[in-house]
């Protein structure tokens, strides 16, 4: 099989520009990275189907052609498009969405992640056996002479 | 029209006409899960028969629409949907589990859902996620199978990220920016073998790659393997599943567990011994493997929160089934799938037994649980049972899952599959260890004792999320678990048993599934006809 340079680099700077922009943090450039990408592969696919020809349709001819497109890459690439297009509305809808909550889009980290690796930092078992623990129903209006040690603030 | 014929495209159909059902039913919730509960109900029942004929006539093919081969021995022109052994096996777990988990999304619903709940958008959403995983499982094409992927995964992002509260949104995003990187990583190799073989449906391609070159085949199986990697969750991408799962409800969580990296597993059986059954990728797959299990279980040793902890071992024992495909002998074959069938069934019991203890003792995180054996021995039954399993405990069928699979590295009797050996059995101990330090902080302690007992949510919340934090004593009395959690709970334990019990017929089974997957030429035979 044959193909032209011309579109290989064209895909080649498609991926890598989108490579690029996916490794933002910020979310409209994630997704404009994903739909670069989602260009990319579909060249790729239109490519691959083989050189242009006549429509895939009976009958029909364009430009003198003597060989027939192959329909099934364009089908492909349909199906393609129309996937990539739900998927970003969507990540726009969770892009406006996290805005409204935390008025920015950019992608958190977990922190439930972040306090694990707290744990690790200090000695995990000795924060879980030694800590004083608040107990609410000791908890009186009373001035208590314990009142000034920290973390015993209103308990007998 | 044969009965086969007529069977075989039901499991996609009767969730996508159930979805629209319950779509259109959506103001009357009582319709609604009847509709939800009558298309699940009818999924199993096609599900089984179409394992039992599948297992009686050998492989079932079904060509859409009637667009057959043109020309005798090329492929068919259309979709072509395949039930071998595996696929009904695969079928009809998953089927199980999702009835399952949807009588259970009901049962909590009733309970605890409100006028405020989301459901009229989550049973048609979780219609269509069945839908998708039944198109993977009949998948005969790689574009259809790359269409199911993406039929689950667009339900899955609903799914995730309903309700849209804080958390949920944030798990979302990298969720859904992981899972579209996959999908186009695997439209790439889809048109890399279109380029190569000139065709989508499995068995030709199968046919034609044997005529492409061995370092052209590498390449594609090594794109295929890396978007299957991300969905299956395999060590170096597994990194976004306990970041996104553990937000989820409950029994979202657990039918995500289950099956959907079940999915992707399934797809790298089908390449690996379908399409590239030569194997040069093996020696990779098994440290891999090794790998997952290992970085997989001491992540799980590290977390407080028991859902991020589940996730965890699910990333971790997705390591023994590749162990058992990259062995590529039979007995490592059918070790793969019978534990594909266990673990689709335990992990999805704990996400479930994880749901309960949320609502009944207002956290998931050990550093509030405690008491539990005391206040409620029905829940300490359910956890205890399903946890030992696994854990590999001697009777339960994780055990004879993983003795399964020891056996075929022992017998493949390489350097590198010994080093597998030691790490499964290494992991299957720290599993035991990370269950059992669950055991004993949630369930054997005292709640006084738990570094944050105090503290609780507000009220069992089903599917939305509300992180209103109260003091334990002051919340509401929850009463007891309700039965439309418990009973589908306790079912799917039943079914992990029945994986013990029945574990003689159920591993001839796998084997013969296992003989099938691995004589690729019969399946070429069954689609394309003889050659």
């Amino acid at each position: 099989m044959t193909t032209h340079i011309v579109p290989l680099v064209l895909i080649g700077g498609l991926t890598s520009a989108g490579v690029y922009l996916l490794l933002e943090r910020t979310l409209t450039r994630m997704l404009l990275g994903l739909l670069l990408i989602g260009n990319a592969v579909n060249l790729l696919i239109l490519i691959v189907g083989g050189p242009s020809g006549n429509p895939p349709i009976r009958g029909r001819t364009s430009d003198g052609h003597t060989t027939t497109a192959d329909p099934l890459a364009q089908a492909m690439i349909l199906t393609a498009i129309v996937i990539t297009m739900g998927v970003a509305a969507f990540v726009l809808s969770l892009a406006y969405r996290s805005y409204r909550l935390t008025t920015h889009e950019d992608v958190g980290d977990d922190p439930e992640d972040a306090k694990v690796s707290e744990m690790a930092a200090i000695n995990a078992p000795a924060i879980e056996e030694d800590r004083p623990r608040p107990a609410p129903e000791r908890d009186t209006d009373a001035p208590d002479e314990l009142d000034a040690l920290p973390g015993y603030e209103g308990s007998k | 029209m044969t009965l086969a014929s007529v069977l075989t495209p039901l499991p996609v159909l009767i969730p996508t006409l159930g979805a629209a059902a319950t779509l259109w039913a959506g103001r009357r919730p009582r319709l609604q899960r009847l509709i939800a509960l009558a298309a699940m109900t009818a999924v199993v029942v096609v599900c089984a028969m179409l394992l039992y004929l599948a297992d009686r006539h050998g492989t079932l093919v079904l060509d859409v629409g009637g667009w057959e081969q043109s020309v005798p021995g090329m492929g068919p022109l259309g979709i072509t949907l395949v039930v071998d052994r595996l696929s009904a096996l695969m079928l009809v777990v998953s089927s199980l589990v999702l009835l399952a988990v949807v009588f259970y999304a009901i049962g909590q619903g009733i309970r605890d859902g409100d006028e405020r709940q989301p459901v009229s958008i989550f049973l048609p959403t979780y219609l269509v996620l069945s839908a998708g995983v039944c198109i993977a499982f009949l998948a005969g094409d790689l574009f259809n199978l790359f269409v199911g992927f993406e039929v689950l995964l667009s339900a899955s992002f609903v799914l995730l990220t309903i309700g849209a509260s804080k958390d949920r949104v944030r798990a979302g995003i990298s969720y859904v920016m992981v899972s579209m990187v996959s999908s186009l990583v695997f439209l790439f190799g889809i048109a890399l073998v279109y380029a190569a073989t000139g065709t989508l449906n499995m068995a030709e391609i199968a046919v034609r790659l044997d005529d492409v070159s061995a370092g052209t085949r590498s390449a594609i199986f090594a794109v295929l393997l890396v978007a299957f990697g991300i969905k299956a969750a395999v060590f170096p991408l597994s990194t976004w599943l306990p970041d996104s799962y553990p937000t989820a409800p409950a029994p979202v969580t657990a039918v995500f567990a289950g099956l959907l990296t079940k999915v992707g597993v399934y797809a790298i059986i089908r390449s690996h011994s379908l399409l590239f059954p030569d194997g040069g990728m093996d020696a990779l797959l098994l440290i891999a493997a090794l790998l997952t299990m290992l970085v997989g279980i001491l992540g799980a040793i590290a977390q407080n929160d028991i859902k991020r902890l589940l996730s965890f071992t699910l990333v971790s024992h997705i390591g023994y089934m590749v162990f058992g495909i990259a062995l590529s002998s039979q007995i490592g074959m059918s070790g793969a799938i019978y534990y594909v069938a266990h673990h689709i069934l335990v992990q999805t019991t704990l996400f479930l037994v994880v749901g309960l203890i949320e609502r009944q003792a207002g956290a998931s995180t050990m550093q509030r649980l405690g008491g539990l054996a005391m206040a409620s021995p029905v829940l300490a039954f359910v956890f205890v049972v399903p946890a030992l399993n696994l854990g590999g405990i001697p009777p339960f069928s994780g055990f004879i899952g993983k003795v399964a699979l020891l056996q075929a590295g022992a017998q493949d009797g390489s350097p590198l599959a010994w080093v597998l050996v030691a790490g499964s059995v290494l992991t299957s101990l720290l599993t035991l260890y990370v269950v059992a330090r669950v055991w004993t902080k949630a369930f054997w302690r005292a709640r006084e004792d738990a570094p944050e007992g105090h503290l609780s949510s507000a009220s069992p919340a089903a599917l939305l999320d509300e992180p209103e934090d109260i003091q334990f004593v002051d919340r509401d009395h929850v009463g007891r678990m309700p039965f439309g959690m418990l009973a589908p709970t306790g079912a799917l334990i039943a079914a992990g048993l029945a994986l013990t019990v029945f574990a003689g017929p159920i591993f001839t089974y796998s084997e013969r599934a296992a003989a099938e997957v691995l004589d690729r030429q019969q399946y070429i035979t069954a689609v394309v006809g003889p050659r």
